[in-house]
């Protein structure tokens, strides 16, 4: 039996082309043994939760820099809960302002990560929320 | 004994589907028991393999043809496995086809999975073929496996593929390229992706000799086999008129150019092999690639199990210390 593998998604949903930060976080999951599942620019919540899906991922990271989290992010999650992906974690990087913080948290997101965050505490952050499942 | 997963995964219900994936690329006993559960509704899917070094467009052009295939009458449903390396450091992987593939992400009657490789060699994970087959019993008409960016000699998909696509690129190299065994052997269809960039005539010329300078395309057949009396003697009795020459053609992925004619090369590949009793002839050879790496790793396992521990070092020991040549030495573990 061969070893089960962390399987994640980085997808950027909505217009802001900005995509190092997505980047940089999947080599360095890449890095940490997980397979990561880049699908790019511009996609819409839909497009993420169908991805996901297909991709029978453990957990989703979204990068956003656009300021379009509040409305994006509660969809994605909606989605992913509607194509019965219950147990999906949702990791969340980008320039997100503390005050929405909480309300992401509520709306579903296990983590939220700002600029300058080291790449190796969102990796042990991933496994440490896997493994407890 | 029936599984409820496979049940669902067989009716078309995609939760189900991704995870008895999920199952059977873990090799977990569920996914086992699933590939036995599953076998007898396979054999109706036309398998496409899609090879070619890496940037030479495989995967933009896999959406353009997914796209293509999906206007066909019988709109049929489409599977695509794209595969990419595993880090041999890390063992992780950046699988990264999808960025080219966002046009048919949205089809509901197109299901793309992304796989490791997980340390195999030959341009395919060890689970793409199971993956072939549950897709094939899930009643997905067309499979098409991209295989990671290959060099010259990661041709495993030739095992698998009914028909197999090789990409390559304008300026790729000269004639001596194209004469040379491997990769470009295995294509049933060549492609030159990128055409509208310079340096594409000369590529499509050298394909095209390499093409006119065989006598079409062998089968691989340079294994001994013990094959079903129906398949010997059509393998006995392949002529003239069985070789199939590849076509070279042209295409510019991004534009979709050139794609309607690939789709219809590959309708005809298919065609082809059936009219001429090759289908099932492939088939059979694909199974006897399946059944001889397991059966390879079955006796492998069993008789490290049965073997005495204390006899192996031994041996190990003599060879080591140059008393006996590996030669002698297996000779030596067979015996145990």
């Amino acid at each position: 039996m061969s070893e089960k593998k962390i399987r994640i998604l980085i997808a950027k949903p909505g217009l802001d082309g900005h995509d190092r930060g997505a980047k940089v976080i999947a080599r360095a999951l890449r890095d940490d043994g997980m397979e990561v599942i880049y699908t790019g620019l511009r996609q819409t919540p839909e497009m993420i939760a169908e991805a996901a899906l297909q991709e029978d991922v453990d957990a989703v990271g979204l990068s956003i820099l656009s300021g379009a989290h509040n409305a994006l992010v509660p969809q994605v999650i909606e989605k992913l809960r509607a194509n019965g992906q219950n147990n999906v974690f949702v990791f969340l990087g980008g320039i997100i302002p503390e005050a929405d913080i909480p309300h992401l948290l509520e709306a579903g997101v296990t983590k939220v990560y700002g600029p300058g965050t080291n790449t190796q505490t969102v990796c042990a952050d991933i496994h440490q929320a896997i493994d407890n499942e | 004994m029936p599984s409820a997963l496979v049940e669902k995964a067989l009716q078309g219900d995609k939760l189900s589907l991704t995870r008895l994936l999920t199952e059977v690329e873990a090799e977990t006993p569920k996914g086992i028991q699933a590939l036995d559960l599953i076998y007898s509704h396979t054999g109706k899917a036309h398998k496409i393999g899609i090879t070619g070094a890496p940037g030479s467009g495989k995967s933009t052009l896999v959406a353009a043809l997914v796209k293509e295939l999906r206007r066909l009458p019988d709109k049929p449903r489409i599977a695509v496995i794209a595969v990419d390396p595993t880090s041999p450091f890390s063992g992780g992987a950046l699988l990264g086809d999808r960025v080219r593939m966002l046009q048919i992400q949205h089809d509901p009657d197109v299901f793309i999975r992304s796989m490791a490789t997980r340390g195999a060699l030959g341009g395919l994970s060890d689970r793409t073929e199971a993956f072939t087959q549950v897709f094939d019993a899930a009643g997905y008409d067309y499979v098409l496996i991209e295989t990671v960016g290959a060099g010259q000699s990661e041709i495993d998909v030739v095992n698998l593929a009914h028909t197999v696509i090789v990409v390559d690129t304008p300026d790729m190299g000269d004639d001596i390229q194209a004469i040379k065994a491997g990769i470009l052997e295995i294509a049933d269809l060549l492609v030159v992706n990128k055409a509208d960039r310079p340096g594409v005539e000369g590529s499509v010329r050298n394909l095209q000799n390499m093409v006119n300078a065989g006598h079409g395309k062998d089968l691989n057949l340079h294994h001994h086999r013990f094959l079903t009396e129906k398949n010997q003697e059509k393998l006995e009795h392949i002529d003239a008129e069985d070789h199939w020459f590849p076509p070279v053609l042209k295409t510019v992925a991004t534009e979709n150019i050139g794609i309607a004619e690939l789709a219809e090369k590959i309708l005809e590949h298919g065609k082809f092999l059936k009219g001429h009793g090759l289908w099932e002839l492939k088939t059979e050879l694909a199974m006897h690639e399946i059944v001889a790496r397991n059966l390879r790793l079955g006796l492998y396992r069993r008789w490290l199990e049965d073997a005495d521990k204390t006899k192996l070092q031994a041996i190990m020991n003599d060879l080591l210390e140059k008393r006996i040549s590996p030669n002698q030495a297996v000779k030596a573990l067979m015996a145990l």
